[in-house]
This record gives structure tokens, C-alpha cells and sequence, in this order.
């Protein structure tokens, strides 16, 4: 088994779920009615994401584990998401902001994935391009639209920088995983794509009047399964079901 | 029981356009354009499937749908295998299925990708009112009720609709 190409493909799989269940939870809650709808379909096409990549890690693993194993019955320091995307929702603002940053690192990511020496990532990344094509559209409109908003809309803007940036570190920080999934050609190389990210966000921050800022100190752990304890309180409501009624089904 | 070696490629395509997609039942699964490929092995018939949206509800409630339209016919050996390479778009959905679909009330996919273009606060594009043929709509959210369709509303007729997008 290929040790690198597990954690790797469970890395992906972690991001897309945590993140997709943190926006589920704006489900019922939206500001209005077609952003909620907005930002419950972008989780449903994150989670079928995690979905792909949890049935290949399985596939890979062969030790009995099912997508559903990895995803319901994994403790908090097995996780490998980056710290961002556990961050709770907070207002529309950081919601929004941290889908923007997500969507904008992802989109890169997976273009270079579509050309992976393994397939199945190859195959799944194509197929998930252009769901993040929509996000990443979705998201920086409204980054624009709040920022460029009015005074109360551009301070919440701001506030979520504030919160947030301290975490967008650790998506170009290499854990030991993705530097074998690299060398090996089956994974991304992290520090073009941090210069195009880094561009896109310039390009919206501007037009959105945000300061990019620098300096930041940044804060890094969730790949390699160091996590907040924010991560612990969404699988405890995650995983609730399953490790209550172990293989319930309906 | 029948057996699979009896059963013509054409008798298979006649089965499957019997299953309708279950969020939009007038689109047969043949009409969506999902159905990839049929391989008929020695006593297994395998169906290539190709997913729309990666979360999309829908291809869980297909796959068990197309394996008991065989069931039905007397046809147990039927595997249905998706395949996520290409990736599908709505350019594989049949002449027919977008007819059925503006029928239905809900405007087909435009003939050209259009809307994956990054571009921010692009123009909408000229999406058909399904009710009056009119062209003066405006896109209210790109996202709707199912992961594949966007909410417009006529500007000429007033009335709500959904757009089929093109993925």
C-alpha cells in the first residue's frame, strides 16, 4: 500500500467534508432563502467530493474500511483538514470569506490534480472543477459585494480577515504526506500554486477594497491531525449517529 | 430467469430510457445523457454510469432504479459502475430530454458552456422563458432546488422558473 497516496487522498477527503458540514449548518439559517439554498448546494457538492475520495482511500487501504468508516468512526487527531475549515461560521462575512479563500486554493489544486500520475485523483479532480468553478465564482461576488458594500457590511469583511488569515498559512504548508504525493507526480506542487492564489485573492481583495494583509502570524497543526477543539464539537454531532447506532442506515 | 446472452444492446437502451431521473421525472436517465457505456459479458451486462454533480442525491436513487428495471425483466446479473472520467455535461443530454424539459416548464441547458467562465458579475445569459419564448429573464441565484438547475424569473411574463444549467 502506498502510504503517501492514503494520507494524501484522505487529506483531500477531510477538506471537502469538514468544510461541507460546517456550511450545512447554515441550512435553514441563510441570510435569505437563495443563499441558503446557495450555500447548502455548494455542501452537497463537497461532501459527494469527500464521497469520491473516501471510496478511493477505502479502495486503497483494503483493510475493511468503507467511506463511511472513514468518515464517521476516524477520531479528531486522524483528521487531516487544514485548521480553516473548522473555524465556526461566525456571520455571513467569515462564512463567506473562508469559502473564497478554500474555493480560490482548491481550483488551483485541482487543475493540477486533473493532470495526476494517478488516475482516480485525476479523474475526480476533473469531475470536481466544475462544481468549484461555481464556488469560487459565488464566493468572490460576494467577497465584492460585502467589502465594496456598505460601512456596517465592510467592517464584518474586515473583522472575518482578521479572524481568519492566521489559517490560510497551513493550505501551502507542506505536511510530510503531500511532499511524497509530489515527488512521486501524484500530488500538487504547493508553492506555484500559492503565488496564483495569492494573485486571484490581490485581484478580489481590490476590487472588493480589502487590504491584503501581511505580516501575519500564522497558525498550522490540522494536517498533521494537531487540531482546535472546534473540530472535536463538529464530529461529536458528526459521528453521533453512527458511533451511537453503529451501521444505521436509512 | 432469462438469460443476459439472449438480451439484444437495443432491448437494453429501450429499458433504461423507462427509468425516469426521480428530481425530474419528464428526463429519462437516456435523455440526461449519464448512460456511458453497455458491455455485455459472459452473463453480466455492465452499465457505465456517469455522475452530474458529485453530491447530487439523485445517482444513489438511479443506480438502484436501473438494477430493478432488470430485475423486473427477468435480468439479475446487471452491474451499474459509475465512471467519473470525462466528467459528464450537459452537452451528452439528448435533443429529445431538452425538449421534454422545456415542456416540463424548466429551460433546457443553452447549446454552448457559458456559465463556468470565471468572470465575475458576468451578464446572465440569455436564458429562454419556458412558458412565453421570451428572452428578457434575469437569473436570481445560480444555485436552485437540485444541484443542476439556477432560479430565474421572466421579465416579460413575470413568472418564475428554472434553468437547467450548463455544466
Amino acid at each position: 500500500m502506498n502510504q503517501s497516496l492514503v494520507d494524501y487522498t484522505l487529506y483531500l477527503a477531510d477538506n471537502a467534508l469538514i468544510l461541507g458540514h460546517r456550511n450545512s449548518e447554515w441550512c435553514g439559517h441563510g441570510p435569505v432563502l437563495e443563499q441558503d439554498i446557495a450555500i447548502t448546494n455548494i455542501s452537497l457538492d463537497l461532501i459527494g467530493q469527500a464521497r469520491y475520495l473516501y471510496q478511493y482511500a477505502a479502495e486503497l487501504k483494503k483493510d475493511g474500511s468503507t467511506e463511511d468508516s472513514l468518515a464517521y468512526l476516524r477520531e479528531d487527531h486522524e483528521f487531516k483538514n487544514c485548521l480553516l475549515l473548522e473555524q465556526p461560521n461566525g456571520d455571513w462575512a467569515h462564512t463567506i470569506l473562508r469559502q473564497f479563500v478554500f474555493s480560490a486554493y482548491q481550483q488551483l489544486l485541482y487543475q493540477q490534480l486533473q493532470r495526476s500520475k494517478d488516475e482516480q485523483l485525476a479523474a475526480i479532480a476533473s469531475k470536481s472543477l466544475k462544481e468549484v468553478a461555481y464556488h469560487l465564482r459565488w464566493s468572490s461576488e460576494w467577497v465584492i459585494r460585502l467589502g465594496d458594500g456598505t460601512e456596517e457590511s465592510h467592517k464584518r469583511m474586515m473583522n472575518a480577515v482578521d479572524d481568519l488569515w492566521m489559517y490560510t498559512g497551513e493550505l501551502f504548508q507542506a505536511a510530510s504526506y503531500e511532499l511524497g504525493a509530489a515527488s512521486k507526480g501524484f500530488g500538487a506542487d504547493l508553492t506555484s500554486l500559492k503565488s496564483a492564489w495569492e494573485q486571484k485573492v490581490k485581484e478580489v481583495f481590490e476590487e472588493a477594497t480589502l487590504p491584503v494583509p501581511t505580516n501575519v502570524s500564522m497558525k498550522y497543526g490540522g494536517k498533521e491531525g494537531k487540531h482546535s477543539g472546534h473540530l472535536g464539537v463538529i464530529l461529536a454531532e458528526m459521528q453521533h449517529l453512527q458511533r451511537t447506532y453503529p451501521g444505521a442506515e436509512w | 430467469m432469462i438469460s443476459t446472452k439472449n438480451i439484444s444492446v437495443d432491448k437494453i437502451w429501450k429499458l433504461l430510457e423507462e427509468i425516469a431521473d426521480p428530481e425530474i421525472p419528464v428526463l429519462s436517465v437516456v435523455d440526461l445523457g449519464i448512460i456511458r457505456e453497455i458491455n455485455e459479458k459472459e452473463n453480466l451486462i455492465e452499465i457505465m454510469i456517469s455522475p452530474t454533480y458529485s453530491g447530487c442525491p439523485a445517482m444513489d436513487v438511479i443506480k438502484m432504479n436501473i438494477r430493478m428495471q432488470f430485475q423486473a425483466h427477468g435480468l439479475k446479473d446487471v452491474r451499474v459502475i459509475e465512471k467519473l472520467f470525462p466528467p459528464w455535461t450537459t452537452d451528452w443530454m439528448t435533443e429529445e430530454g431538452k425538449r421534454k424539459l422545456r415542456e416540463y416548464g424548466i429551460a433546457p441547458p443553452n447549446p454552448r458552456q457559458q456559465v463556468c467562465d470565471s468572470k465575475l458579475f458576468a451578464e446572465s445569459e440569455a436564458v429562454q422563458c419556458p412558458r412565453c419564448d421570451s428572452y428578457r429573464t434575469r437569473r436570481v441565484s445560480e444555485f436552485g432546488s437540485t444541484p443542476c438547475k439556477a432560479l430565474y424569473v421572466c421579465v416579460s411574463c413575470q413568472e418564475p422558473f428554472d434553468h437547467f444549467k450548463c455544466h
